[in-house]
């Protein structure tokens, strides 16, 4: 499979205590491990098992994520901007593999 | 029509098609109960997840999903919890539960007091038919739930 690729939607810029909306996509199978193939085996599950959205270092949203989740997860959150900084988005892939993106934020 | 019975003669009454009737009870009796267990299996979840404690459909959390969904194998579901997120009363985290899919787990979102709202959108497999259950837990200990009815036309987790 083609490696997985983060995509990230969120304000570059917010106002002080200004709750702001993140967007967060990455592409990825999520192979849920109840499919069968052709030949009737089961598929082993393979999905990403975590997200994390840290700000400055500090964890301000997680998801546990079953593989009832859809193929790509979408995933969207809030955060209230009390301080610039930068975030830090990470998934997990049950082939230990892990995906992250950043993104700064200013406050006004 | 004719009783069933497996003693004496009446056995020997049976014809193929009886047989294939009886074939057909016996399979019903062993399908019929495994959405039971599925719910029970959300339930236990529940249970787990709140320790024995009380879960509230109180309103205070919301559910927003379709009532019927064309596709199962992706649906959308935003997820709210009312709470003024402050470092003393803030909601830490909603588990979201599917009773009827092969495993009723669906995701477990941990907020904290910087998320300012909480709430939640992702998109979910849906096998067939269902309830879509909510548990929030909130920074006092206590529970609360919500439920939705979600309406499918193609099951998601088809192989």
């Amino acid at each position: 499979m083609a490696k997985s690729k983060p995509r990230v939607k969120a304000p570059k810029a917010a106002g002080k205590g200004e709750v702001i909306t993140i967007k967060t996509l990455i592409s990825h199978k999520m192979e849920s491990g109840q499919r069968k193939d052709k030949q009737g085996n089961l598929i082993p599950r393979q999905i990403i098992h975590n997200f994390t959205a840290k700000f400055n270092g500090e964890t301000v949203f997680s998801v546990d994520i079953e593989p009832a989740i859809s193929a790509n997860p979408y995933l969207q959150f809030k955060m209230r901007a009390d301080e610039p900084g930068e975030f830090e988005f990470i998934w997990e892939d049950d082939d230990g593999s892990v995906y992250s993106k950043k993104q700064k934020l200013s406050v006004t | 029509m004719k009783t069933l019975s497996l003693k004496g003669d009446a056995m020997k009454d049976m014809t193929r098609r009886d047989a294939l009737w009886m074939t057909a009870g016996l399979l019903a009796v062993a399908v019929v109960p495994l959405p039971v267990d599925a719910a029970d299996t959300a339930m236990e979840e529940i249970r787990q997840f709140t320790g024995g404690s009380e879960a509230a459909e109180s309103g205070k959390i919301s559910l927003e999903m379709p009532e019927i969904a064309e596709n199962g194998n992706t649906v959308p579901l935003t997820v709210s919890v009312d709470s003024p997120m402050s470092g003393d009363d803030y909601v830490k985290r909603v588990m979201v539960l599917a009773d009827a899919n092969p495993r009723p787990g669906v995701a477990t979102f941990h907020f904290s007091p910087k998320s300012g709202v909480a709430e939640a959108s992702t998109r979910m497999r849906l096998a067939r038919t269902q309830n879509v259950i909510a548990v929030a837990e909130m920074s006092d200990g206590s529970f609360h739930m919500a439920k939705a009815t979600v309406k499918v036309t193609i099951g998601g987790c088809g192989g």
